[in-house]
């Protein structure tokens, strides 16, 4: 864990109400794909917890949706600006059970965990599915950039209005895979919860205070005993997971 | 060179600066991010004598210049607090610590003070008598001088540490409060826990909170603590241990010239890790500013 300025250096728009972040900074704490940072905003008090998409060198990619007065601020801050961030907050996922053909499952803000992941996954020579599932078309982000790794691409929107119409779970029953990630609203982790007899690894989201594991804002019981979602978390596995 | 000692219920600090119960786990997490021997003293997690796991989430939202949290005294209970989290605390600081201590009824308390007694390094007892986030106990101990100073008479019987009652802002007359505990044995007060508050998100027209209602800390609440540590300065003799929204060097004087002793950092830990390495290592600088040669000598210095 880390504090430290970060720069600005690319912000764009990708989809509705989502945006593409770029910052440069100190990435050296980001051990592990599904970990975040917790970016320090002029005029909050609390920081605003995003996960990582993408780690590259200096270089550190978000992918947030706008949803409050944090997020706004966010997407209206120019190029350059510097900012305070907590980095390699949380556990993250553990690779190391993927099996050959892990299949990743990521839900609308759900979605960014997967990239990095996908990345070190088909870069260990993993045969990787990747579904990802959104409202509709006009939400949709990153298809193009899980493509161009390698991966096997399934897209799913609630209404239909590209690829397989309905919910992730409904692209699950024609993909054969070992072991599965997945990230994304808490119905659809249970639904993938209860679809699925693979074992898999699931990353949770909770109001989080401080993101480090000092406040216990963001307990969950789990059947070890309670977990703390930023610090023994945000990744869960199966066999843990108490709904 | 300045003096940032100060003697609190006889026992020397070298700095007035301590993190609030409740925002500094069992300190061995921040260790990880600097020398926690540096800190005056810090008191741990509030314990109660059986495990809590507390209240369901969200428990947290953000408000202008603070947050609300509604987390509810979890805790692992007294037992594990002795036997798995203070051992990994005192591996990792060699002062003596604040145990800060909950209850849900006057004999709970005395039970979790006498399990506790015992162990050494624990150097204060700090009765929480102000939570206002869990039902039956916690803050309504803290609202009425009649059950505090009984709270404050039966733990006084089982130990001879210094006691220091935390009390709640959530009153008509907290110095009245703080004489009840000074009349009852207590050695010191602190003071303020968090401001009942509620916050409604617009989409779903219902507390962003779970609980309903959450404690308000951080900056927004500061003049409040500062007005009500005057206040209960004017009232008791026993020193006042001060907090509400502490974040800077200036706010520690701030405080202590209103009357404290000592100050407990609380919200401010969770926005920034290093907070009170940041306000220990800028009070000397501060203290030459405003011509302070020994903090000791600025305590209620506003009156």
């Amino acid at each position: 864990m880390l504090d430290s300025i970060f720069t600005l250096k690319e912000s764009r728009k990708i989809a509705k109400n989502t945006y593409e972040w770029v910052m440069e900074g100190d990435t050296s704490h980001i051990t592990a794909p599904g970990q975040f940072v917790n970016i320090k905003l002029d005029g909050f008090y609390l920081r605003r917890p995003i996960s990582v998409a993408d780690v590259e060198g200096n270089n550190l990619t978000i992918v947030y949706k706008v949803v409050g007065e944090g997020t706004e601020k966010m997407a209206n801050m120019p190029v350059g600006s510097e900012l305070l961030v907590l980095s390699g907050l949380g556990n993250g996922y553990d690779l190391a059970p993927s099996g050959d053909a892990p299949l990743l499952i990521g839900g609308g803000a759900g979605v960014p965990p997967m990239f990095l992941l996908a990345r070190r996954l088909t870069t260990l020579g993993k045969s990787v599915s990747v579904i990802l599932g959104f409202g509709s078309a006009d939400e949709i982000f990153y298809k193009d950039k899980f493509e161009k790794l390698g991966a096997e691409v399934y897209v799913t929107t609630a209404d239909g209005s590209e690829g397989v119409k309905g919910f992730v779970t409904d692209a699950m029953p024609e993909i054969s895979y070992s072991y599965f990630y997945t990230c994304g609203p808490e119905p659809m982790l249970k639904a993938v919860y209860d679809g699925s007899s693979a074992s898999g690894q699931f990353s949770f989201e909770e109001r989080m205070g401080c993101g480090f594991g000092a406040c216990m804002g963001c307990t969950c019981e789990t059947k070890y005993g309670n977990k703390r979602i930023c610090r023994d978390g945000p990744v869960l596995v199966k066999e843990e997971i108490i709904w | 060179m300045v003096n940032t000692k100060v003697s609190l219920c006889g026992t020397e600090l070298d700095n007035p600066v301590i993190p609030a119960s409740g925002t500094f786990g069992f300190g061995y997490e921040f260790a990880e991010l600097y020398d926690i021997n540096l800190l005056g003293t810090l008191s741990f997690k509030g314990t109660t004598l059986a495990p809590r796991f507390g209240n369901p989430t969200p428990r947290i939202a953000e408000a202008h210049s603070g947050m609300l949290n509604a987390v509810g005294l979890q805790n692992p209970g007294v037992e594990k607090v002795i036997s798995e989290e203070l051992p990994k605390l005192f591996e990792v600081f060699n002062k003596p610590v604040m145990a800060n201590v909950s209850g849900f009824s006057v004999d709970e308390y005395v039970k979790t003070v006498e399990m506790l007694d015992s162990v050494e390094g624990i150097g204060w007892f700090e009765i929480n008598i102000s939570c206002p986030n869990v039902h039956g106990g916690g803050m309504s101990f803290g609202t009425s001088p009649a059950a505090a100073e009984e709270v404050t008479r039966a733990v006084r019987r089982v130990t001879d540490k210094p006691i220091i009652i935390k009390l709640s802002p959530n009153v008509t007359d907290i110095a009245s409060i703080a004489k009840a505990c000074e009349a009852g044995g207590a050695d010191g007060v602190s003071l303020i826990n968090t401001l009942l508050g509620m916050r409604i998100d617009l989409k779903t027209r219902k507390p962003l909170i779970k609980n309903k209602t959450g404690g308000l800390s951080g900056p927004a609440i500061k003049p409040v603590a500062v007005r009500m540590v005057y206040q209960v300065y004017d009232a008791v003799k026993i020193p006042i241990v001060g907090m509400g929204g502490i974040s800077s060097a200036e706010d520690v004087i701030e405080f202590m010239l209103a009357g404290a002793t000592a100050v407990e950092v609380g919200a401010e830990n969770l926005v920034n890790p290093y907070a009170c390495r940041d306000i220990i290592e800028d009070l000397p600088r501060v203290m030459e500013k405003y011509k302070i040669n020994s903090l000791d000598e600025i305590i209620g210095g506003a009156h």
